[in-house]
């Protein structure tokens, strides 16, 4: 016997148990892609610019009335772009004192300023805005999770991609609608003074003081399904935002039966918040606003001491369930927008898994029947080694929990056809050298030592080609690469290795050799 | 024992003048259709929505045209997709969100009772920010791949096999173009995937052939031998293997064209003829050209230095033949 057979044999038989370890129970063990099971792909793009943007106007707001607090007058802030705000000094006389408190500012740098006339640029700082990016993105992804968890998805995944991206991805799911409009919503929650001073009249015109908004109020009407919308005039300043909410409960509209409300409550802070705010405020309108839309307005007969309120806006019960998720998840730092969307319907999904599993069955019969024909004993072997391929292919697969996608079907059909492409090149080299007149055991040696380089060779190249399709590659075309690349390191293994055991165990024994069968 | 061939002695390689012809007028063509008819590209790269529709009975493509036409989504085309009761509706980008457009389909469809119950199986919606990113993209992975090819058979075997392995390769992603223009299919990501499996399908039989070449040009006997009939010889001895990979490659792709199902179809088309030419390219294309460039600096090399033998230069074989010459 050659050389260690038996070590050989042990590690293929090691091979063999892991794999079927790993695969072990197969339906639990192989993740399939959305394509497979059905569900919803979507990449959101999360639109720091707009949070920056507010988080300017707040600033410039804070640094206005920093001013006014050390007595020097201000004429005008206004914000300039994104990441800048620029303030008009009433008198460039108080320039100095402006100057000193932008060093309580830390955040805040000089872009360009003009003395004599008392107006100076000031932006945020580069790293505090790269920071603040940053921090955007990672709460809208914790924000969404949060309410993809409350929705009760199985297996969930968001991630986040690049700088201002968020993938997610929600198998097996039956309403992509709904989920869509869970996860796109900004729910930023917000309690907010009807303004009383301007008429609604003069703002619909477009003339709206600086200090408030004209925002609108849905109504839909129940009998003929038409839907309105009311002008209404708010102030722009919020009394309280939904970040001081600690529950939000759907309940049953009392004033209109059929509909759903949801009960919100604050926390203590919050709930003394506006406690002060409705105190100060008796008699006027309260408008509640969720996401730039106005929910109802009701008026404050007293002060409100126990920190809860109802959102109230003609809801059905799953509405209402939607909003009382966003509202416990809190709201997204910043809007997102759908860059892109894959939803399979569960059926095309199962379609496609049967098409696929047809079309590797019939291609391994296939190839399988072909290299038993054409290489008799010595096909065997390599069907033997196909079949282990697989194995290997499919553990591994589990072991790094790949994916598989429909793509991923075709690579593995196409594996097939390529793993026998190792054993082709080293049987016809055991043939030719045959051919010239080398024994059994003296070809078997040679084509599989000469054979290697091409096997390696050849390998390469379309792992190559695999790695880069994994870089590139989206969801699917991913999948395609993983069991392309799997399926040929799984193939130099059991070509080379698997083959060349069963070689040395059947021809390279004590035995004398006449005939080999190839 | 069954042999497809045996002691084969094509000779390939004297005919490959024809073999260029082919070549040129197949490439022509391809090149004449992507230019006449251009590609069709999927949503993946235009940005736009897909949405796969199935009916419970066959309906009327007119009618379904009609009904969407009433939404004033822009221009719709719409596709039978393997089966008559199932359709593909493609909608360029417009200003509503893909939430809209689904739902508007949804709703339009419903209102029409002659078209009878559906169920929407697939949406895709890619933006034009992605479809722009996608389009670049694809067009570096093709560049990677072809780069990376070049290099390895440049370090493993020199410069001039791996630019001739390119030209193949070019070849082969040029009428894996033209087939998909030809036959009025939808370039798509999966379409883009199978091309670059070709890419690196088709190199592994050049790979192969270079690699005898070089092996038979290290063994004595081969001295004095013209590289037209050595490079004919490795092709021939290698070309049952080629044949017979192919063969199990090309049986498992065309298993997945015709059952894999409608929505794999694109991508195993490509494979499918990737595989042929791939296989032809080998021969005619990789093959012929290296021995043209050798035959060409070899006789710039006599005329320049008379006396010296046709022992061969650069090839893929290279210094070591020099060497020995």
């Amino acid at each position: 016997m050659p050389r260690n057979v038996w070590t050989r044999a042990a590690i293929i038989a090691a091979v063999v148990l892991v794999s079927v370890w790993y695969l072990y129970p197969p339906k639990k063990t192989i993740n399939l892609g959305l394509d497979l099971q059905g569900g919803i792909h979507l990449v959101l793009g999360v639109e720091t610019e707009k949070a920056l943007a507010a988080q300017i106007d707040h600033l410039a707001a804070d640094f206005k009335s920093a001013l006014e607090r050390k007595g020097v007058a201000v004429a005008r802030v206004a914000r300039e772009g994104d990441t800048a705000f620029a303030v008009q000094l009433a008198s460039p006389q108080s320039w100095n004192d402006a100057i000193t408190l932008l060093g309580e500012f830390p955040s805040l740098e000089r872009r360009s300023e003009d003395q004599a006339a008392g107006r100076l640029v000031l932006a945020m700082r580069g790293s505090e805005v790269a920071r603040l990016r940053d921090d955007f993105v990672r709460q809208a992804v914790e924000t969404i999770r949060n309410r993809v968890d409350q929705f009760g998805v199985a297996e969930p995944i968001i991630t986040r991609q690049g700088d201002n991206r968020i993938l997610v991805q929600l198998p097996g799911l039956q309403d992509p609608a709904r989920a869509k409009a869970l996860i796109g919503k900004t729910a930023l929650l917000e309690f907010k003074l009807v303004d009383d001073q301007t008429p609604v009249d003069q703002a619909v015109a477009g003339r709206v003081p600086e200090s408030a908004e004209l925002l609108y109020q849905r109504r839909v009407d129940k009998d003929t399904k038409t839907e309105q919308k009311v002008p209404i005039v708010i102030q722009k300043r919020a009394l309280l935002t939904g970040a001081e909410l600690t529950r939000a409960e759907v309940s049953a509209d009392p004033n209109a039966p059929g509909n759903w409300q949801v009960a919100i409550e604050f926390n203590p802070e919050g709930a003394r918040r506006f406690g002060e705010a409705t105190e100060r405020n008796v008699g006027k309108q309260l408008a509640i606003v969720l996401d730039g839309n106005v929910y109802s307005a009701p008026r404050i007969n007293e002060r409100i001491p126990a920190g809860r309120a109802v959102i109230t806006g003609q809801f059905t019960v799953e509405e209402a369930r939607d909003l009382a998720i966003v509202l416990r998840a809190g709201a997204l730092p910043a809007p997102v927008q759908i860059l892109e969307e894959r939803t399979v319907g569960p059926s095309l999904g199962a379609d496609s898994i049967r098409q696929g599993m047809i079309a590797i069955a019939i291609s391994a019969l296939v190839v399988f029947v072909f290299m038993l024909i054409y290489y008799r004993l010595s096909g065997l072997i390599a069907d033997i080694a196909l079949g282990l391929n697989l194995l290997i292919l499919l553990a591994a697969m589990a072991a790094f929990g790949a994916t598989l996608t429909l793509p991923g079907i075709a690579g593995i059909a196409l594996t097939i056809g390529m793993a026998v492409d190792t054993n082709i090149l080293i049987f016809e080299r055991i043939r030719e050298e045959l051919r010239v007149g080398k024994t059994v055991r003296g070809a078997i040696e040679a084509g599989f030592s000469r054979a290697f380089r091409t096997i390696i060779d050849t390998h390469v190249t379309v792992l190559v080609t695999a790695a880069i399709l994994y870089n590139f590659g989206t969801g699917p075309v991913k999948g395609f690469a993983v069991s392309l690349f799997v399926g040929l390191t799984a193939s130099l293994f059991t070509a080379v290795f698997f083959t060349r055991l069963l070689f040395d165990l059947l021809y390279m024994g004590r035995r004398r050799v006449e005939a080999i069968s190839i | 024992m069954i042999e497809l061939f045996r002691n084969p002695g094509f000779n390939f390689i004297g005919k490959r003048k024809w073999a260029y012809l082919v070549s040129a007028i197949a490439v022509l063509v391809c090149l004449i259709a992507l230019l006449t008819q251009g590609l069709r590209y999927d949503v993946d790269f235009t940005g736009g929505t897909l949405v796969q529709v199935r009916f419970e009975q066959a309906p009327s493509v007119d009618r379904i045209r009609a009904a969407l036409a009433r939404v004033g989504l822009g221009e719709v085309s719409i596709q039978e997709f393997g089966d008559p009761r199932e359709f593909i509706t493609r909608l360029p980008l417009t200003a509503a969100s893909s939430e809209e457009v689904a739902q508007k389909i949804q709703n339009v469809l419903g209102a029409e009772a002659s078209l009878g119950k559906f169920e929407i199986r697939r949406v895709e919606y890619v933006g034009p920010q992605v479809g722009r990113e996608l389009q670049r993209q694809a067009i570096y992975a093709v560049l990677a791949g072809m780069v990376g090819i070049l290099l390895y058979i440049a370090l493993r075997f020199d410069l001039k096999g791996g630019v001739a392995a390119i030209v193949a390769v070019v070849h082969d992603v040029l009428v894996c173009l033209g087939a998909i223009s030809l036959t009025h299919r939808e370039f798509s990501l999966p379409v883009l995937a199978a091309l670059l499996t070709i890419i690196g399908y088709s190199v592994n039989d050049t790979i192969v052939a270079y690699d005898r070449l070089r092996e038979n040009r290290g063994k004595l006997l081969q001295r004095g031998r013209s590289f037209v009939v050595q490079m004919n010889e490795a092709v021939n001895q290698t070309l049952s293997r080629t044949v017979l990979t192919a063969l199990t490659t090309f049986m498992a792709t065309g298993i997945l064209l015709f059952f894999g199902g409608k929505v794999l179809e694109d991508f195993a088309f490509v494979l499918f003829v990737g595989i042929i030419t791939g296989t032809y390219s080998t021969i005619y294309v990789a093959g012929a050209l290296v021995v043209d460039w050798t035959l060409y600096v070899e006789g710039r090399l006599r005329r320049s230095r008379p006396g010296r033998g046709a022992g061969g230069t650069a090839t893929p074989t290279g210094k070591k033949a020099v060497a020995k010459a």
